[in-house]
């Protein structure tokens, strides 16, 4: 629908942040930014992994304090100490993350802390699951108001939690991502309803990395770069092209170094590497076979869900059920530990450094030097020149911005968090590093050292296997690109035909039973 | 193992060039044990003139030595994220082993005999008891998935169950051997003394030392911080989680069969129930150090110092005449306050780091 033809919208803002600020140890995540947000209308918020979109989310949901600056609602000044807080000043968030209890049913899940009760203080079920009913009815959906959130497909759990946001009046609903989950039809549904809740006079704020379905639905449009805001439009004003630069931000050239190196003898060899889904059908690994060699960059792309993690954790020995040959400098792995692999010159960088990366009870040097306790030893007794000699050596090679090597490694920003990680890996002397969305919210400069990072390795004859879901990443760092698309290689493509459109192309090229958007991603 | 009681674990690091300025408050609840310790001391030497003699000074060690010795194994399992309820169980199937062996000897049926050991002997047998009964317990986590709390919930059951089936419930008294079976001595551990201080005190402050060493000094103990602080993580970084867990459930296991074997040696007889609810006597004094029940921070020091914090009050309190009741109330409200205070702790830390960034 071309924004003409929305009705017009009122010019005061519903909700205003101004020059709200959020420090956290070590980071800077929003940096004075105003955002403001209009009655009746789609607020589309746009920004890279880490530009603090979520956390200016979370601040409007009450589930963060500011730092500094202030939220305006109706023109006064309000503080928002709790999401209960901001659900009584009619703000309702669905999160990215489904926050649904799965041992519960729908109508419970609807209603979690805000049950409908009698005189006596129990739970009124008939009266809460007739709501529910016609909220499912609202959201097309046949789903039983009784039946358990586990039970249902991912699609249905986060209509589920969309539910739990209508059940209540709402004048402002923020959308985090809200379709990442959804199959087309299902996102068809949303972007439907979320067209109703504005013609109602609700403030929808919508964030989405799918920008084609931004432009289609949304009236104003605001983006945000490393914490601060960069710009603001309403959509009359907005084109893919002005969104691309805004978000971007900064030549390609600074972020992405290249060198030209010989690349040598084959380092990682895999043949038929197959993982099958835990329920019996398909595959999330589906006969994966390709070689990386010493020096070379290759790049995964594929959409969420194309099993390029999976296939790094089947190479990484963390998946059981995985099969196929996979080598390592002529090496055959079989049923190597993670330890045994690590030894053998196998290196992985997680994509989730929180949950799977750092040890956030531990200090900088102790993360770094957890994969390598071997190295630092002198008889059976930890050496501490000697870790001291190896965490120093990293930290100024990396460029790790840390005042003290046994600072808690909580204290450090995103991007150096990712750094020690990367550290860690490689004091073990990798001969293949696998990493996984190795940029995934980091600021800038953060990115830039480890595309620096990652060159270096490449040309001292480290293979370097990175997955990644920026096509421009891509574009620019790989030797070679490997495409996925559901658990397989849909295109191996050599540098010079490495461009978006053949990525974008591969990526969906195995999905063509069910034609879904094109990602845009930036 | 030096310095303060480190609830936030990060002394274990590199040696500090610049440490950055820590305000005064953060200090003295970093020092909070110590403070307590020596509050505690300085009241009751007031109000107790017996309470400095070096008399009462030495049974009071030795007492802090059964809980400290426990808590030093209790230390090992919390810090990996675990938790251990058959150590008091342990004690008294040790015991009750070591009694049998020597009142007994090891009956063999089927050959009609019973060999009677020399008492060094008798005492490996039994630690070998308690480390069986830790890798039960280790392999119960790691290789079955049981919960912790679960696992060594049922073998505090099942080793109770045995100690009270070795002598159908019956005590082995009198376990001073007999000179023609060889097996003379058995007291000594528990009643001589070296240097003047008794031999349980030795042993508490060896295994403490040894067990400091290998918690900051050892790829092992490092290995277990980390797996406490993030599982998934050190699993990822290469760390064999099962086999270091396993092993923190051994070391408990051992130390608990030490204290079963000092107690038995003390009483110079061997009853099925002693050890009982020692399991809470053992996890409040690594709590009372500072020691996450979370796992990942904490210190073997601490739990020491929270041994000798339990040990003073104790003393302190049956020298004022204070009823055993209220001994009972206070100990739980010391414990509650000390992790109030812990937590208090580590929120001004944070606080602090989120003023200053990096």
């Amino acid at each position: 629908m071309p924004p003409s033809n929305r009705p017009a919208k009122s010019l005061e803002p519903l909700l205003r942040a101004e020059g709200v600020t959020k420090r956290y140890p070590g980071t800077l995540a929003l940096d004075g930014v105003d955002f403001n947000i209009y009655p009746g209308a789609v607020n589309v918020l746009i920004g890279e992994n880490g530009a603090g979109k979520s956390t200016l989310m979370k601040i409007l949901a009450g589930v963060e304090q500011p730092s500094g600056g202030r939220l305006m609602l109706h023109g006064r000044a309000v503080e928002l100490e709790s999401p209960r807080d901001a659900l009584r000043q009619g703000i309702a968030i669905i999160y990215q993350e489904l926050n649904l209890f799965p041992n519960l049913s729908v109508a419970e899940n609807v209603f979690m802390a805000r049950e409908r009760t009698s005189a006596v203080g129990t739970v009124r079920h008939a009266e809460q699951e007739e709501v529910v009913r016609s909220l499912m009815a609202r959201l097309e959906q046949d789903i039983h108001p009784a039946t358990l959130v586990e039970d249902l497909r991912i699609g249905q759990q986060q209509l589920v939690e969309i539910a739990r946001a209508l059940a209540q009046d709402v004048s402002v609903l923020i959308m985090d991502e809200p379709t990442s989950a959804l199959s087309t039809a299902e996102a068809e549904i949303l972007l439907r309803l979320v067209e109703d809740l504005t013609a109602h006079g609700v403030a929808v704020i919508y964030i989405s990395h799918k920008l084609d379905e931004c432009l289609r639905i949304g009236d104003h449009f605001t983006v945000l770069r490393d914490g601060k805001l960069v710009a603001e439009a309403p959509a009359d004003q907005v084109t893919l092209d002005w969104i691309v630069e805004t978000m971007a931000g900064r030549s390609q050239a600074e972020l992405f170094p290249r060198s030209n190196h010989a690349v040598g003898a084959p380092l990682l060899e895999v043949h038929d590497l197959t993982l099958p889904r835990a329920h019996g059908d398909g595959f999330l690994v589906d006969r994966v076979s390709f070689t990386l060699r010493a020096g070379e960059i290759v790049g995964v792309y594929g959409l969420m869900g194309a099993g390029r993690t999976e296939l790094l954790e089947c190479l990484f020995g963390m998946q059981p059920f995985a099969s196929g040959t996979v080598r390592i400098a002529g090496f055959e792995l079989r049923d190597e530990s993670i330890a045994e692999r690590i030894q053998s010159g196998l290196a992985f960088v997680t994509e989730d450094r929180q949950k799977l990366g750092l040890v956030q009870s531990m200090s900088v040097a102790e993360n770094i030097t957890l994969a390598s306790l071997r190295l630092m030893r002198r008889g059976p007794v930890l050496s501490r020149p000697k870790e001291r000699e190896r965490v120093g050596a990293m930290i100024q090679s990396l460029a790790i911005k840390t005042s003290r090597p046994d600072q808690p490694v909580t204290s450090l920003s995103g991007g150096n968090q990712q750094k020690v990680v990367i550290a860690r890996s490689l004091l073990t002397a990798p001969k293949v590093l696998l990493m996984d969305e190795p940029t995934r919210g980091i600021d800038i400069g953060a990115k830039a050292d480890v595309f620096r990072i990652m060159c270096d390795l490449a040309r001292d004859g480290v293979a370097v296997l990175f997955v990644s879901s920026e096509l421009k990443e891509v574009v620019a760092m790989a030797d070679r690109a490997l495409v996925m698309a559901r658990g397989r290689i849909t295109a191996d493509l050599p540098r010079e035909h490495i461009t978006e459109s053949a990525l974008a192309a591969a990526a969906v090229a195995g999905i063509d039973a069910v034609p879904s958007p094109v990602h845009a991603h930036v | 193992m030096s310095s303060s009681v480190q609830a936030t674990g990060e002394g274990r690091a590199i040696a500090a060039p610049a440490r950055p300025r820590v305000s005064l408050e953060v200090l003295l609840l970093r020092l909070r044990a110590y403070i307590a310790l020596i509050v505690l001391a300085v009241l009751f030497a007031v109000l107790s003139p017996s309470f400095l003699t070096t008399g009462n000074l030495i049974i009071l060690t030795k007492q802090v030595a059964i809980n400290a010795i426990l808590g030093i194994g209790m230390t090992f399992v919390i810090l990996g994220g675990g938790i251990d309820l058959s150590v008091g169980s342990i004690v008294g199937l040790c015991g009750m082993v070591a009694g049998w062996l020597i009142s007994d000897g090891l009956v063999l049926p089927m050959f009609g005999i019973a060999v009677f050991f020399k008492v060094w002997i008798v005492m490996l047998l039994t630690a070998l008891v308690g480390v069986g009964v830790g890798v039960v317990n280790g392999l119960l986590v790691t290789r079955f998935a049981v919960t912790p709390f679960i696992a060594t919930l049922g073998t505090l059951y099942v080793a109770r169950g045995a100690a009270l089936l070795l002598s159908g419930g019956a005590t082995f008294p009198n376990l001073v051997g007999h000179p023609s079976l060889k097996n003379t001595g058995f007291p000594t551990l528990g009643a001589g003394s070296a240097l003047g201080l008794p031999y349980p005190i030795w042993v508490m402050v060896v295994l403490a030392a040894v067990s400091a060493f290998v918690a900051r000094k050892t790829p092992f103990g490092r290995q277990v911080y980390a797996i406490g602080g993030n599982e998934k993580a050190a699993a990822l970084a290469g760390v064999r989680v099962a086999r270091v867990k396993l092993l923190t459930y051994v070391i408990s296991g051992f130390c608990a069969a030490v204290v079963g074997l000092i107690i038995t040696s003390q009483l110079v007889a061997a009853h099925p129930a002693t050890g009982g609810s020692f399991e809470l006597n053992a996890i409040a004094v690594v709590v009372l150090g500072g020691t996450s029940l979370t796992g990942g921070r904490g210190t073997i020091g601490g739990t020491i110092i929270g041994a000798f914090v339990i040990g003073v009050l104790f003393n302190g309190m049956v020298l004022l005449g204070v009823s055993e009741f209220w001994q009972t109330v206070i100990k739980g409200a010391v414990i509650v306050v000390a992790v109030i205070v812990d937590q208090l702790q580590q929120r001004m830390q944070q606080a602090a780091l989120a003023k200053s960034p990096t």
